[in-house]
């Protein structure tokens, strides 16, 4: 009775929504391979460069394309760059743009236009800023080549301009690119594999991408983010569902092709289906960040935050945020482990405690008691155990700790403010990155150490700044290697954070479903739908 | 009549008023700065501090509030600080899923809710009715997302009858549109239907004592007739009175349910916006919820009219 049920509903719901379907859409969409795609989060602001939300730089993937890229060994290469040069004293970069670049409206992409985006991105992120310390000039030379004069040699050009993660130096049309970089753009023209379609995007509901039938993809085959972004679909379509049980259950009913990263606890329901498969997109992972507030006590104090470094266990962190073992890893790398700047911390330091030493530290730093505000985030799952874990083994180091939960809107408001705690300010909180925007003293923002100018916790270290710099002047890699060590040595040494352990979250497809690149930024080109 | 309806409507005037400053103020003094969510994970305080002046969030409260009521009684309700819309074009593309949702869980509640408890009533000391009355503590004590996520494993996932979630817009594929409505309106509808079902039982008990109905049956009118012409009638002011004050509980439950349905509506655009700290959509969104709330209960009044000939405005 029930199958016949079912199958008598199906057949009539079925019939019903093919016959309207089909003659509402159009035989055309009917046939077209259609992906449906869900993020972490919901696409609201569509301007890469002015949000380092990470649902924004995967739209700006779709639509925009790079002058570099990174491959799936993190090596940056070519993308619409066709050739490029760098004079003998290492100061003059000339770039030539590759053949054919259009953008969406049909008009050719130009060095004007890649110059101006280049000086918007870096009026925003931090290493864009970082790269104009060293610019002297930009210069158009022709349509399709243009060169960067530098002041003095920098060792991160090519990184920069391939920078992956967010910001990400997108290419726009010059009068786009135009726009105040604190104020969202207008347009949504790019020279991107697909074309975004504002009419059919609904905020909140869904996000329309059609392959761009003009995109001239490079010759290389597709690795990582760089070589031939060849788009197999015709339409990827964005759908907002921010309820990640619901994102599982549309997985397993077969309504969306793609889920970029479901929570870990609910990775053991989509491994029963076998109409699911699980896919390790990004293999670096991420990276959980305890971050101290330099200004004000107790963390103002050196040997007080390293008593707290000390304390520290990543296991106990990942234990409790992440819990299977297949899916994190025990790291004191701060460039991350598995990349040519993955180097161990000394000593156990943030893998195996000692909270005599710890205690130790408290009493010569003449630690008073006074408990330090950690604020803890109930809003972001992957982050609400951190807390709970720091201010257990804050305590059995000697702390006391008032442990603040917060919405993450609140806590990022809060986090902001350099009162002392007891007047709206804070001691201590966590977050974490995506691997890729932390891979070198320069990427990584919480090695920053010029006060004001530091990232939130707001650090000072003349030292860690000159060493930044020389890791940032230097050409040779196998010096460079032995600086990005140094930085590392040296945020030890001051306490500056702490890097808590390295975690990684598989991505979701149907099984019809291949091609999904390994990359840093869930990318849609290359993927199939049979 | 129409004096009624003109003081009434007078009367939104000030209650509007008193949620505007309200709402104003509760989001000033709540903490969370937008322009910290906009500045996004690797901003300096510099940056937060310069997309601060440039929302004009540096200005004094008091001089944020009048830009934003002169703003509003010129019917400008501003534009988003993220969608890069403004607030109206917003609610204008949002308001049709909620607007199905609300009308499609009135119908299955109405529809539902006043039979079962008129025959509860009629039935009164019934297995159907301990039923009725079971189900009305059920449907109290259950939070929808829960009543939620049932519907879906029983109804989406174990037996393929309706879609997980989603929403198809009515003029693109009415099938569609009706297949995804099912399970949110009955999701919503539970706590709706245990509300109303309860009151139309007590109504209607009260009435069956009157000496009217007595009468009716006296005169040898059908069950059917009593119940449905003088009982139901004669109990209809404190339903629709219940109906009325629903329309508060319909807009809270669309918050969660449009969440859990991935239904594009109202109630997903005010938590993006709380958690965004959006300030002109939260502002704008809860003010037409309040209008919305107050014109539903002036309806309900003057329906009373059609009821009870006694009432008179």
């Amino acid at each position: 009775m029930k199958k016949m049920m079912r199958r008598t509903f199906g057949a009539i719901a079925a019939g019903a929504v093919l016959a309207t379907g089909v003659a509402s859409t159009g035989p055309a969409l009917a046939q077209s391979k259609v992906l449906k795609f869900v993020q972490n989060g919901n696409l609201t602001i569509l301007d890469p460069i002015w949000t380092t939300a990470y649902v924004t730089r995967n739209h700006g993937y779709f639509i925009y394309d790079t002058l570099f890229a990174s491959d799936e060994n993190n090596v940056v290469k070519p993308q619409m760059v066709d050739k490029y040069e760098v004079s003998a004293d290492k100061t003059v970069w000339s770039f030539t743009l590759r053949d054919g670049l259009e953008w969406h409206d049909g008009t050719p992409v130009t060095s004007a236009d890649c110059v101006q985006s280049i000086k918007r991105w870096a009026a925003r992120d931090a290493m864009g800023l970082k790269f104009m310390d060293f610019v002297k000039e930009f210069k158009e030379v022709d349509a399709k080549t243009f060169q960067i004069v530098l002041k003095e040699p920098y060792g991160l050009v090519l990184d920069s301009l391939g920078k992956p993660s967010s910001q990400v130096p997108f290419m726009m049309p010059k009068k786009v690119a135009e726009t105040d970089p604190f104020k969202q753009i207008d347009s949504q023209i790019g020279s991107g594999p697909f074309i975004y379609q504002k009419d059919e995007s609904k905020p909140g509901e869904k996000h329309v991408y059609l392959k761009n039938p003009k995109y001239k993809p490079r010759s290389e085959p597709a690795s990582g983010l760089a070589g031939g972004k060849v788009v197999k679909v015709d339409r990827v379509e964005i759908v907002e569902m921010p309820d990640t049980q619901q994102q599982v259950n549309a997985m397993i009913a077969g309504e969306i092709d793609v889920l970029e990263q479901p929570p870990h606890d609910l990775i053991p329901v989509l491994k029963k289906d076998k109409g699911v498969k699980l896919v390790d997109w990004n293999p670096l992972g991420h990276q959980f960040i305890i971050r101290f507030n330099w200004l004000q006590p107790p963390f103002n104090n050196q040997k007080i935050r390293m008593a707290a470094l000390l304390a520290m266990r990543q296991e106990d962190y990942l234990k409790a945020t992440v819990g299977e073992p297949e899916y994190y890893k025990v790291c004191s790398a701060a460039f991350v482990c598995g990349t040519p700047n993955a180097f161990d911390a000394p000593n156990g330091l943030l893998v195996k405690p000692d909270f005599e030493k710890a205690k130790a530290l408290l009493k010569e730093a003449g630690y008073d008691g006074t408990p330090v505000v950690l604020m803890q985030s109930t809003t972001l799952p992957v982050l609400t155990n951190t807390a709970p874990v720091t201010k257990q083994l804050l305590e059995q180091a000697g702390f006391k700790v008032d442990m603040q939960s917060m919405d993450w809107q609140t806590l990022v408001t809060r986090r902001t403010k350099k009162e002392p705690a007891s007047q709206g300010g804070w001691n201590v909180f966590h977050t974490f990155s995506v691997a890729a925007d932390i891979l070198n003293p320069i990427a990584t923002s919480y090695m920053v150490a010029n006060g004001d100018k530091s990232w939130f916790g707001w650090p000072t270290d003349p030292e860690m700044e000159k060493l930044r710099d020389a890791y940032a002047k230097e050409t040779d890699p196998a010096k460079g290697k032995a600086l990005a060590k140094a930085v590392q040595d040296r945020a030890l040494e001051t306490a500056q954070y702490g890097w808590i352990g390295q975690w990684y979250g598989p991505g979701a497809s149907r099984a019809n479903i291949s091609g999904w690149l390994k990359a840093p930024v869930p990318v849609m080109w290359n993927i199939e739908k049979k | 009549m129409i004096d009624f309806i003109v003081r009434r409507l007078i009367a939104i005037i000030p209650v509007l008023t008193v949620v505007a400053i309200l709402v104003f103020l509760m989001l000033r003094l709540t903490p969370g700065d937008p322009a910290a969510v906009i500045a996004g994970d690797n901003a300096t305080s510099d940056q937060i501090a310069d997309i601060r002046t440039k929302l004009g969030l540096n200005e004094p409260i008091w001089t944020q509030f009048v830009i934003w009521i002169g703003d509003m009684l010129q019917g400008n309700f501003g534009e988003s600080f993220f969608f890069k819309k403004t607030v109206a074009e917003l609610i204008a593309q949002r308001i049709e899923p909620t607007l199905a949702l609300a009308v499609c869980t009135l119908i299955f509640a109405v529809g539902i809710s006043v039979p079962i408890g008129v025959l509860a009533a009629y039935r009164q000391g019934s297995l159907l009715d301990r039923v009725v009355m079971g189900f009305s503590v059920v449907g109290f004590s259950v939070p929808g997302f829960v009543i939620g996520y049932c519907l879906i494993y029983v109804f989406a996932i174990e037996l393929g009858w309706l879609p997980v979630q989603g929403y198809i817009r009515i003029g693109v594929n009415f099938w569609g549109f009706l297949e995804r409505m099912v399970l949110p309106s009955l999701t919503l509808s539970v706590g709706f239907i245990a509300l109303i079902s309860r009151i139309t039982r007590a109504s209607v008990l009260e009435v069956l004592n009157e000496d009217y109905i007595r009468t009716a049956r006296a005169k040898g009118l059908s069950n059917r007739v009593v119940l449905m012409r003088h009982a139901l009638r004669n109990a209809a002011v404190p339903i629709l009175t219940v109906i009325g004050l629903g329309i508060a509980i319909l807009i809270g439950g669309a918050v969660v349910t449009e969440s859990v349905f991935g239904l594009p509506g109202l109630g997903r655009l005010t938590v993006e916006a709380v958690l965004s700290r959006d300030f002109p959509t939260i502002q704008a969104v809860i003010l037409m919820f309040s209008v919305v709330y107050v014109v539903v209960n002036l309806l309900i009044d003057i329906s009373y009219t059609l009821f009870d000939p006694r009432i008179r405005y």
